[in-house]
C-alpha cells in the first residue's frame, strides 16, 4: 500500500510526521512511501535525503492525497485555504489517517471522517499502559515542551541561573518552580536544573513526589490532610475547594520568591485551572518570567496571552502554543519514531497492509473512526495505576509485619544455633573416637591432614574469582600427586594384576599433571592488563 | 635416598603446592603460582624415583610417565578454551580412576604392613578411597559428556531417585563391614567388586540428575571429591604429601561450590540432589500478553556510538556461540573511541566457575575491566547501554521481584537499571532454569534476534562502517 506524507499546513507548524529514517523502517514495513515534496523542509529534511531513503517525493498536494491509502501527519486535517478543499475531502474513501485528531473537541472532525469512510487513528487518544509507550507521542511532545520551556524562560529571563560568585561580584541563582510533575514538568525541572536553578515543584499527585525529588527538585506539598489527586490513567483529577484555596495560598506565598514560574497543569476533557491569579503576577519580582504550557487550553495563567508574549506588571508571560514545533528537528524525529512503532502494531504481517484489531487494547484505544462508524470514546482502561487494597483485605500494619519479620528470624536463628550445636556435638565425639581408638601412626597423619584442610581454606578464600577456571585446573594437576601411590605399588609390584592396575593408574596420574600443569599456563598467559 | 631426605622433599613439595595456590589469588602472581606446582610435582616425583634405588620398576614408571604426558600436553596444546570445562571434568576422572586402581593395588599388596586396630583404620581407609574415587570417576565422565553435549544436559530424574541413591549407600555400607569382617583376600576382592560397581552406578546416577545450569557447581564438587580421594589413598599408604594435597584439593573444590552455590541462592544439598528446573513455573503462566521489542544492528551501533558507558554482560551463549573474539574486537574499537567499556561477570556464568573470564582473556579483553557482580552491579543506572550476550538466568528480575520465581532470591546482575538493554539472543527460548525472563518485555529492553558471533560480528562490522 502507498503510505503518504503530506506537508503541514498549520500555520507556524514545522513538524513533519517522516523523517528519512522512518522512511525506511516503514518500507521495511511493505509501504511505498510518497512524501510531498518540501513537507521535511522546516525540520531540516530535504527532498534529497528523503529520496535517498527510498521515498517518491510529489509535487502535487492533491494526487498525494488522493494516491496515499495511509496518510500520515501531525496535526489534525482541516482546511486547505490554497486548495478550498478540507483535507478530509482530499482523501480517498476506505483509506486510513494516522495524526493528532483530539476526537473530544473535533467531534464535527469525525462526523466529517466518518462520512469520508476513513478509518482514523487518533495518536493522542493512546491508552496509557507501558506497552504503548513506545508510541506516545504526547509524552514525546511534552518531554519537548518542558525543555523548550525552560529555554524560553531563560531567553526572557535577564540573569543566569546558575549562583555565581565573581570578582565583579556575587549573582544569586534562579528559583524556578514548576506546576504540574506531568512529563512536561519533569523535563522541565530537569532542564532547569541542569542550568544551576534552584527548582521546587508542586503536583497535586503525591506519588510523583519521588519522580520530583529524582529530578533534583524539591517537592513542595499542602499542609493538608493528604487528598491524593491522582485520577485514572496516570492524570490528575480535579481537587475539592479548600484544596485549590489552600493550593492558591502555597503559590501566592511562592509567587513573591521566585523568579520564574512554569505552569504545565492540565486536566484530561477539562479546560486548564487558573492557579496563576493576576494579583500573583503583581506580587512577583519585576523581569520575573511565567511559561504557560496550558496555554493552547486556556492557560494557567490569568495573564497568558496564547501563542504570544506578553508582558504584564513587568512579568514576561510566554503563552507559546508550539513549542515543539520550535524544535521541530528533534519532535519530528522522536513524532516519526512513534508513527513506526504504531505502523509496526498496525501492519503484524509485515506486508504493507494495516490490520485494525479492535480485540486489541492500544488500536481500539487509538482508532476513533473505523470506516464508517465513529468508534470514540473507547471502552474504560483498566485504571489503577497502583494496586488497590482489596476491600476486608486489611494490610498489617508495619509493626504487625516487622514482629512477624523478627519471630522469622528468631527462628530461623533458633533453627541455625540448633544445627551448629549437633554439628559441634558430631565434630567432638568423632574427635573423642579418633583420639580413643585411634593409633599413633594414625593420629600423625590425621593431623597434616586437619591443617591441610584449614591451610587449604585461607589460601583459596583469597583467590580473586577470575581465577576460578585457572585454580580447578591447577588443583587438578597436582591431585594428579597420587602418582606417587601409584609408583610406590609399581616399583614394588609382585603381582602381575596389581603391577597392570600401577601402570596404568601412572599413566593416567600422568596424564593430568602434564595436561593439567600445561593448560593451566595456557590460561594464565593469556590473563593480560 | 633416604628416607629422611625423601620426606624433606615431601615436605619442600608441600610449600610449594600451597604457594601454588597462594599464587593463584592475583592475576600478577598466577603463573609464579603454577611453576611453584610444576616445581613441587617434579621433587616430588624425583625424590620418590630417588628412593627406589635401581630397581627395575624404575622403567616401567618412566615408561607410563612419558606415554601419560605424552598424552596430557598435546589434548592441554589443542583445547579449545570453551571447552574447558568438559576438559577439566575429564581431568577429574583420571584422579578418580588412580584412586580406583592404587586403592586396589593397597588392598592385594599393602605397603605397610599392619596388625589390629592398624589393620581395620587401613582397611577403612581403601574402602572409602576406592569409594570417591570409583564416584568421580564416572560422575566427572558423565559431567564431562554432559558438557561436551554428548549427553542431554536435562537434568534426568528418575522416580524414588533419592530412595535409589541412599539404598545405594547403606549397601555400600554393609559390603564395608562384611569386607572388615572378612579374612579371605578373594572374598575381600568380591565385596570391593560389588561396591565399586554400585560407586560407579552411584556417580552416574548422582550427575545425570544435576542440570545445566548446576555445572558450576558439579565441576567443583567434582574437583572437591578428587581431592578427598587422593587424601584417603595417602592415609593408605601413610604418605603425608598425599594427605596435604587431597586436604588442599578436597576444600578448594569445596570453597568453589559453596561459591557457586551462594551465587544461585540455593543449598548445597538441593544441588547435589538435583532435579532443578524441572519445577514448572508458575510465574511464566501470569497470561498477560507480552510483547518484545525487536531492534536492528544498525540502531545497536547508533546506540553503542552515542553511549558513554556501556556494560557487556556475557553468558553461556557467548561461549556456545564462540563470539568472545568479535567481543572483544567491538570492545577494543569502543574503548579507542573512549567509550568505557566494562563487563560484568555472574559468578555461575558458563560452565565452570570463572569460565568467562578465560574466553574474554583468551580473546585478549584485558582482565581489569572484567568485574565482578557486586563490583559492577552498583553502576548499572548510571550505564547508557548494556550488550547481554547470550546471558538469560543470571539477568533475570524475577530473581528480585518475583517471590514466586523458582529462582527468587538468587543474586543477578541488576541490567534492568540501566539506560537500555540490548539482548543478544537466538530466540526466545527460556535459560537452563527454564524460567519465563521478564527483562525481555521492559520497555528498556532492545532484542537483538540471531546466531551471537554473527551478531556481534555485524556489530562490529556496523561499528567500522
Amino acid at each position: 500500500m502507498k503510505l503518504g506524507i503530506p506537508k503541514e499546513i498549520f500555520e507556524g507548524e514545522r513538524r513533519v510526521a517522516a523523517t528519512p529514517s522512518s522512511v525506511k523502517k516503514l518500507t521495511d514495513l511493505g509501504y511505498e512511501v510518497l512524501i510531498e515534496t518540501g513537507a521535511g523542509d522546516r525540520a531540516d529534511y530535504s527532498d534529497e535525503t528523503y529520496k535517498a531513503a527510498g521515498a517518491t517525493i510529489i509535487e502535487d498536494t492533491k494526487a498525494l492525497w488522493k494516491d496515499a491509502n495511509v496518510i500520515l501527519k501531525v496535526r489534525a486535517p482541516m482546511k486547505n485555504a490554497s486548495l478550498k478543499k478540507h483535507e478530509a475531502d482530499l482523501m480517498t474513501e476506505g483509506s486510513y489517517l494516522v495524526s493528532y485528531i483530539w476526537p473530544a473537541q473535533n467531534p464535527e472532525l469525525l462526523d466529517h471522517l466518518a462520512k469520508n469512510k476513513i478509518t482514523s487513528f487518533a495518536i493522542d487518544s493512546l491508552p496509557r499502559i507501558s506497552r504503548a509507550q513506545k508510541m506516545d507521542a504526547l509524552s514525546a511532545m511534552a518531554n519537548i515542551a518542558g525543555y523548550r520551556a525552560v529555554i524560553e524562560s531563560a531567553n526572557h529571563f535577564g540573569r543566569f541561573f546558575t549562583g555565581q560568585v565573581t570578582a565583579a561580584g556575587k549573582v544569586p541563582p534562579a528559583k524556578v518552580m514548576v506546576i504540574g510533575a506531568g512529563v512536561a514538568g519533569l523535563a522541565a525541572i530537569g532542564a532547569a536544573n541542569s542550568m544551576g536553578a534552584i527548582v521546587r515543584a508542586f503536583d497535586t499527585r503525591l506519588e510523583v513526589r519521588e519522580q520530583v525529588e529524582s529530578m533534583g527538585a524539591e517537592f513542595l506539598q499542602l499542609d493538608f490532610d493528604d487528598e491524593d489527586g491522582s485520577g485514572t490513567g496516570g492524570y490528575a483529577k480535579q481537587m475539592s475547594d479548600e484544596f485549590i484555596k489552600a493550593e492558591m495560598a502555597l503559590f501566592a506565598e511562592q509567587a513573591k520568591d521566585v523568579d520564574i514560574i512554569i505552569t504545565t497543569a492540565l486536566i484530561p476533557g477539562k479546560p486548564a485551572p487558573k492557579l496563576i491569579t493576576e494579583d500573583m503576577v503583581k506580587s512577583m519580582k519585576p523581569g520575573s518570567v511565567i511559561v504557560d504550557l496550558a496555554s493552547e487550553r486556556g492557560g494557567n495563567c490569568e495573564a497568558t496571552e496564547p501563542g504570544k508574549v506578553a508582558t504584564k506588571h513587568g512579568v514576561t508571560v510566554i503563552g507559546y502554543t508550539d513549542l515543539p514545533s520550535r524544535m521541530s528537528k528533534v519532535a519530528s524525529d522522536l513524532y516519526a519514531t512513534n508513527l513506526v512503532h504504531l505502523m509496526t502494531e498496525l501492519t503484524p504481517e509485515k506486508d504493507g497492509k494495516p490490520v485494525v484489531n479492535m480485540e486489541d487494547t492500544v488500536i481500539r484505544g487509538i482508532t476513533v473512526v473505523n470506516d464508517k462508524d465513529i468508534t470514540w470514546p473507547p471502552p474504560q482502561p483498566e485504571a489503577p495505576a497502583q494496586p488497590q487494597h482489596k476491600p476486608g483485605t486489611e494490610e498489617p500494619s508495619p509493626a504487625e509485619v516487622h514482629a512477624k519479620k523478627e519471630a522469622a528470624e528468631q527462628a530461623a536463628r533458633k533453627k541455625s544455633l540448633i544445627g551448629k550445636m549437633a554439628l559441634l556435638a558430631v565434630t567432638v565425639f568423632a574427635l573423642y573416637g579418633v583420639g580413643a581408638h585411634a593409633p599413633e601412626s594414625f593420629l600423625s597423619h590425621f593431623t597434616v591432614f586437619v591443617l591441610s584442610c584449614f591451610i587449604g581454606w585461607q589460601v583459596i578464600w583469597n583467590v580473586t574469582p577470575s581465577l576460578h577456571t585457572p585454580l580447578m585446573s591447577v588443583t587438578n594437576a597436582i591431585s594428579g600427586i597420587i602418582v606417587i601411590g601409584a609408583m610406590l605399588h609399581l616399583a614394588q609390584a609382585e603381582n602381575v594384576a596389581v603391577g597392570i592396575m600401577a601402570f596404568v593408574a601412572v599413566l593416567i596420574a600422568s596424564i593430568n599433571i602434564g595436561g593439567g600443569f600445561y593448560v593451566t599456563h595456557r590460561m594464565l598467559k593469556m590473563f593480560r592488563k | 635416598m633416604s628416607t629422611g631426605m625423601v620426606s624433606v622433599a615431601y615436605v619442600v613439595a608441600s610449600v610449594l603446592f600451597i604457594l601454588s595456590l597462594g599464587g593463584l589469588s592475583h592475576q600478577e602472581s598466577a603463573r609464579r603460582g603454577n611453576l611453584y606446582g610444576v616445581a613441587g610435582i617434579i621433587i616430588a616425583v624425583g625424590a620418590t624415583l630417588a628412593s627406589f634405588g635401581s630397581d627395575g620398576g624404575i622403567i616401567a614408571i618412566a615408561i607410563a610417565i612419558l606415554i601419560g604426558a605424552g598424552i596430557g600436553i598435546p589434548i592441554a596444546n589443542k583445547v579449545e578454551m570453551t571447552q574447558m570445562p568438559q576438559l577439566v571434568a575429564l581431568l577429574h576422572s583420571f584422579v578418580g580412576l588412580a584412586a580406583v586402581l592404587v586403592g586396589f593395588s593397597g588392598y592385594i599388596e599393602p605397603l605397610v604392613a599392619t596388625t589390629g586396630t592398624e589393620h581395620t583404620i587401613h582397611l577403612v581407609e581403601v574402602y572409602l578411597g576406592i569409594f570417591i574415587g570409583a564416584v568421580t570417576f564416572t560422575g566427572s565422565l558423565v559431567a564431562c559428556g554432559k558438557l561436551d553435549g554428548r549427553i542431554d544436559s536435562k537434568a534426568l530424574t528418575l522416580p524414588g531417585r533419592h530412595w535409589m541413591n541412599l539404598a545405594a549407600i547403606i549397601a555400600c555400607v554393609v559390603l564395608g563391614s562384611w569386607f572388615l569382617g572378612t579374612d579371605s583376600m578373594g572374598l575381600g576382592i568380591l565385596f570391593l567388586v560389588i561396591m565399586t560397581v554400585i560407586a560407579c552406578v552411584l556417580g552416574v546416577h548422582l550427575i545425570m540428575a544435576i542440570g545445566g545450569a548446576d555445572m558450576p557447581v558439579v565441576v567443583s564438587m567434582l574437583n572437591s571429591y578428587s581431592g578427598w580421594a587422593a587424601a584417603s589413598i595417602g592415609f593408605m599408604l601413610g604418605n603425608d604429601l598425599l594427605i596435604v594435597v587431597g586436604a588442599l584439593v578436597g576444600s578448594s573444590g569445596a570453597i568453589l561450590s559453596y561459591i557457586m552455590c551462594k551465587a544461585m541462592n540455593r543449598s548445597f544439598i538441593s544441588v547435589i540432589l538435583g532435579g532443578f528446573g524441572q519445577t514448572s513455573s508458575s510465574s511464566a503462566a501470569s497470561g498477560e500478553e507480552q510483547s518484545v521489542y525487536e531492534t536492528t544492528v544498525d540502531e545497536v551501533c547508533e546506540e553503542l556510538r552515542n553511549a558513554r558507558s556501556v556494560i557487556i554482560v556475557p553468558g553461556y551463549g557467548m561461549a556456545v556461540a564462540q563470539a568472545q573474539n568479535g567481543v572483544s574486537d567491538m570492545t577494543k574499537y569502543l574503548r579507542d573511541k573512549g567509550v568505557n567499556v566494562r563487563f560484568g561477570i555472574h559468578p555461575v556464568a558458563g560452565r565452570l566457575p570463572g569460565h568467562m573470564n578465560v574466553l574474554l582473556a583468551e580473546a585478549h579483553v584485558p582482565y581489569d575491566i572484567v568485574l565482578e557482580m557486586d563490583e559492577i552491579n552498583e553502576d548499572f543506572p548510571d550505564t547508557d547501554v548494556v550488550l547481554v550476550i547470550g546471558a538469560n538466568d543470571t539477568v533475570n528480575p524475577a530473581a528480585a521481584e518475583d517471590p514466586a520465581s523458582p529462582i527468587a532470591g538468587m543474586p543477578v546482575l541488576e541490567v534492568w537499571k540501566a539506560g537500555q538493554v540490548v539482548v543478544l539472543k537466538r530466540g526466545m527460548a527460556s535459560g537452563y532454569a527454564g524460567v519465563e525472563n521478564p527483562l525481555f518485555f521492559k520497555d528498556n529492553t532492545r532484542m537483538l534476534f540471531g546466531d551471537a558471533k554473527e551478531s556481534v560480528d555485524k556489530l562490529v562490522s556496523g561499528l567500522r562502517g
